[in-house]
């Protein structure tokens, strides 16, 4: 259908897609109006570069459970969860989707970049009897927006009906689909794995729904943006705690009475004693973009912190961003001055989402 | 009678005199996508060629805009400051950057023609 396509962990990704053709009368083109178009109706994301596993076996839900801090044994089966790979300092190895698809039987969706190094630090710690099995062999494709679920319904009523991180087995089509309601924009949506070979299939059959836009990577980072949700391995990664990062939520009340999960005596300290810095919502005064890795600078002159993630928010039409400063300065309101192009740009800590999150509930 | 000339960092110059206007083209304006945010120099900057003086950011990313010969800035486009999209809607007219006075008019002449523009955007393909 045209896109420009970007290089992203190994893989041809499109960053927008060319609207002159199929899709003018739907939408004009472009990342602003991929993004307004997803806010408004609906648009489809390939996100097939992530990685895709299972987990089964007697055992699955333990084993898993030594590497996360989330509840994996109190999830019932049909929901998924958000929860972290977690390392013995209380870094985060990555965020990932679990699924809870039968009492020994996890599927797990992870980020395309540290899908090899997550498999394999899974797989070492695995016991007897539990396997993870690689899905290479499958797409995934996100439907979001607030005209998602109506879509949904005239082609997978079961898959409509979902709660908010409900998991189901459902044909759509006579595609044999695995649908969870969840996504990466904080709209109302859902993420679809399918069989490779039944991806393009999905893909028309999604796209001629007359709601349905196709919507590059551009626009699935500022709505994420917008959502204040983390992208690995910019606002949350190895170094960064789940304290830090603000999604010590992740953590199971039972785990918290245990806290056996790598790093849990770490993440306990900082719950106790405060983290150092903490990641916050930013927004600067008037429309320049201050983008990842702008330094943060205090009222007093001081390091601050840094962008972590920094961009432009379609919705607002103003520049957002996110990024961590020191726990002293984290409160919603502090002013603080960003260094963009070596001159001091005001801002302010605002809280997040930038957006409201419109999740099925 | 003006003539619009060319540079290798996509923008477009039209000499009026000894005045010349800055613009991106289109094709720059095309790979940006869409403009959110114009910042344009002083008026009374003196610049020298290639020297960065102009940023031009879309959603996806942050882009210097250059001098393209050497002189003093003496206007700049506040409509594509107020409403940036002129930049995309229209690159080659509306949407300049800024005018400046060129210290060696001469060297306009050195800058590409449309045709010579045109074979370098293949050859960067």
């Amino acid at each position: 259908m045209g896109a420009r396509m970007v290089p992203f962990a190994g893989y041809a990704m499109p960053v927008q897609y060319d609207f002159r053709d199929a899709f003018a009368a739907r939408c004009k083109g472009g990342v602003l109006a991929e993004h307004l178009h997803c806010r408004a109706q609906a648009g489809i994301f390939d996100v097939s570069h992530m990685g895709q596993a299972s987990l089964h076996g007697a055992g699955a839900v333990a084993a898993l459970e030594r590497l996360v801090p989330g509840e994996i044994a109190g999830l019932k089966p049909g929901r998924q969860r958000y929860t972290l790979l977690t390392n013995e300092a209380g870094g985060i190895i990555d965020d990932l989707m679990v699924a809870k698809l039968g009492d020994d039987r996890l599927f797990l969706v992870v980020n395309a970049a540290c899908k090899v190094g997550d498999f394999a630090h899974i797989r070492a710690a695995l016991p007897a009897g539990v396997s993870l099995e690689e899905h290479d062999d499958r797409a995934l494709i996100a439907l979001q927006g607030p005209m998602a679920a109506t879509v949904m319904a005239r082609l997978c009523p079961p898959a409509a009906a979902l709660p908010f991180m409900g998991v189901a087995a459902a044909p759509i089509g006579g595609i044999a689909a695995l649908v969870s309601r969840s996504g990466y924009t904080g709209e109302d949506g859902f993420e679809i794995s399918v069989p490779a070979g039944d991806a393009e299939a999905l893909a028309r059959l999604l796209l001629a729904e007359a709601e349905v836009i196709p919507v590059g990577l551009g626009a699935r980072d500022s709505l994420r943006l917008e959502a204040g949700l983390c992208l690995y391995g910019h606002d949350i990664d190895e170094v960064t705690t789940p304290v830090e990062a603000g999604l010590t939520w992740v953590i199971g009340k039972r785990r918290k009475m245990a806290w056996d999960f790598p790093g849990g005596a770490a993440i306990r300290d900082q719950l106790d004693n405060g983290a150092p810095r903490l990641r916050v919502g930013i927004r600067p005064e008037g429309r320049a973009p201050a983008r990842e890795g702008t330094d943060i600078v205090a009222p007093d002159g001081t390091e601050a912190g840094s962008i972590t993630s920094g961009g432009f928010s379609p919705s607002l039409n103003a520049p957002i961003a996110m990024g961590y400063v020191r726990r002293d300065l984290a409160t919603d309101g502090t002013a603080m001055s960003l260094t963009v192009r070596g001159k001091p740009l005001p801002a302010r800590v605002t809280p997040m989402p930038f957006v409201p999150h419109r999740y099925i509930r | 009678m003006s003539e619009t000339r060319y540079t290798k960092d996509h923008e477009w110059v039209r000499l009026d005199g000894t005045i010349a206007t800055v613009g991106i083209t289109e094709h720059a304006q095309e790979a940006l996508g869409d403009v959110v945010f114009v910042e344009l120099p002083e008026i009374g900057r003196e610049v020298e060629a290639a020297e960065a003086c102009a940023v031009v950011e879309s959603v996806k990313a942050a882009s210097d805009v250059y001098a393209p010969l050497s002189g003093t800035v003496t206007e700049t486009n506040q409509a594509i400051v107020d409403d940036p999209a002129q930049v995309n809607a229209d690159a080659t007219d509306t949407g300049w950057f800024f005018r400046m006075e060129l210290s060696e008019p001469s060297a306009f002449e050195d800058l590409m023609s449309l045709d010579e523009y045109q074979t370098f955007l293949e050859t960067e393909a």
